[in-house]
């Protein structure tokens, strides 16, 4: 069976850094995977990859069965389909949080301010944000911050979400809220990628959890047997530092 | 406390010391004339108007074309590569000009290749030697805000499917133009005092009109008349562009 993302020998590197060296991943519709490692082992470049952000220079990403990692190919679409989700929020600081919401339903799907309206309003309720929409980010929480950056992604009503290390710039106490949304978002049969530290949230909620290391991964199956019952070496000393 | 006894003991000095210098009486009757003064500063006023309607004509179009010049040196197509080339040759020849040269060049070579009039006028091919100058600097100037927009700003955008177009005008543009904002002000301002060069090409605006005073009562009190209208503009407007980067370094911090 063919997954709804399917990742074939990918390669990526920068310079002469490699950073993706030949990954094999397949990604189900409705399935959360995780993706856990040490900073540095790809993470963060295979999320951009999937979302197109980086040409990959082998290998091929599939979508529906379509490949869209072809050189030439118009990557804008693809991109409404698969939305991604920043570490560092990356909210537009000039615009308020309804007006960064907004901007790209208006400019890329062509909906008009009062189509989007109501959803929008729903959207922001739905993540307890009901009161924060016209604020500015520097007028928010990180934590708040976030949830706008995922509601943002969520407007253009994309088939898969990616998330990166999204809860890693925010502080303790803001973390619970982010993780909420995901579990929420979860529930409600969203695919998803996550690239993570959280790891009990991992073993909570993930389908599939696969290690990374040096641009590969390592090993990867359901959160018991990664976490409980790892097989390679390497997961063993990476889980034994981070548990 | 300390500041203002020392400043009032300098001003005192200066009040009570420099008119006992020798040929301060030959100094104030040139350069410091009440009678002169009176005689020309409403004619001077008059035709400082003149630099007003210059300035409020030039600055718009040097705005926008500073703004193509930027956007022709940000394209990332290859396909445009030349636009990119002509923005970075644009920006380097009117920086590398003396203004008077352009103004020379453009405002008396232009009308000089027998135009029929209107199209012959001073005004127009000087205030273009004006806007094309200008426009250089403000692209680069518009350039450095574009620059300073973290890569991240835009991957996100990308990300939700917005096209390159619709990136900068939507998300980097409007950040960049506002982080440069009290850079473009000095430019301004500079543009303020150099449309008196158009003087020598003919319109008779205030540097001219002084001029002519000078002239006329043989005395140089119109040019410190002329000095002090100028900076009655030109000191306010400093001090707001520095007032509007203060606030933005504290907004940035």
């Amino acid at each position: 069976m063919r997954g709804k993302l399917e990742l074939t020998n990918v390669w990526k590197s920068f310079g002469d850094h490699q950073v993706c060296r030949g990954v094999d991943l397949s990604v189900g519709a409705g399935q959360m995977v995780c993706l856990i490692g040490a900073s540095g082992s790809g993470k963060s470049t295979l999320l951009r990859c999937m979302n197109l952000l980086e040409p990959i220079d082998e290998g091929a990403i599939h979508l529906d069965g379509q490949d869209i990692s072809e050189p030439g190919l118009d990557p804008q679409p693809i991109r409404t389909r698969i939305g991604i989700v920043f570490q560092s929020y990356n909210l537009f600081p000039h615009m308020t949080a309804a007006q960064n919401v907004m901007l790209a339903p208006r400019r890329v799907l062509g909906k008009t301010p009062a189509e989007m309206a109501g959803p929008v309003e729903a959207l922001f309720a739905r993540f307890g944000l009901a009161d924060r929409m016209d604020h500015y980010p520097d007028q928010l929480s990180g934590g708040q911050q976030q949830r706008v950056a995922i509601i943002r992604a969520l407007a253009m009503s994309p088939e898969i979400m990616l998330f990166d290390e999204i809860t890693s710039a925010l502080d303790p106490e803001l973390v619970g809220e982010v993780l909420d949304v995901l579990r929420q978002l979860r529930h409600e049969g969203m695919t998803m990628v996550l690239a993570t530290h959280e790891m009990s949230f991992a073993r909570e909620l993930a389908d599939t959890v696969c290690f990374l290391d040096g641009g590969r991964i390592i090993e990867q199956g359901p959160p018991e047997a990664i976490f409980a019952a790892p097989r390679e070496a390497r997961t063993r000393a990476f889980l034994e530092r981070v548990l | 406390m300390i500041a203002a006894g020392s400043t009032i003991a300098v001003v005192l000095a200066i009040v009570v010391l420099v008119p006992l210098a020798p040929g301060w009486e030959a100094v104030q009757r040139s350069f410091f004339n009440g009678e002169v003064f009176a005689a020309t500063f409403p004619g001077l006023l008059n035709a400082f108007m003149l630099d007003v309607a210059i300035f409020l004509w030039c600055a718009p179009a040097i705005a926008l074309l500073g703004l193509l010049i930027a956007l022709c040196r940000d394209v990332r197509s290859p396909a445009l590569f030349p636009l990119r080339m002509f923005g970075a040759l644009y920006t380097d020849i009117f920086r590398g000009l003396p203004v008077i040269l352009v103004i020379y060049l453009v405002g008396f070579g232009v009308p000089g290749l027998g135009l029929p009039r209107p199209w012959n006028s001073p005004y127009i091919w000087g205030s273009l030697a004006l806007i094309l100058v200008y426009a250089a600097y403000v692209a680069e100037v518009i350039r450095s805000g574009i620059d300073s927009i973290h890569q991240s700003q835009r991957s996100a955008a990308a990300s939700l499917g917005l096209s390159e177009g619709d990136t900068m005008r939507f998300v980097v543009l409007p950040q960049a133009v506002r982080n440069v904002a009290p850079a473009n002000m000095n430019l301004f301002i500079a543009l303020q005092k150099d449309v008196a060069l158009l003087s020598f090409i003919g319109p008779v605006e205030i540097f001219r009109q002084a001029g002519v005073y000078k002239s006329l009562m043989a005395n140089f009190t119109p040019y410190v008349g002329a000095a002090l209208i100028f900076l009655a503009i030109t000191i306010p407007a400093t001090r707001y562009a520095d007032y509007l980067l203060h606030k933005q370094r504290r907004r940035q911090r």
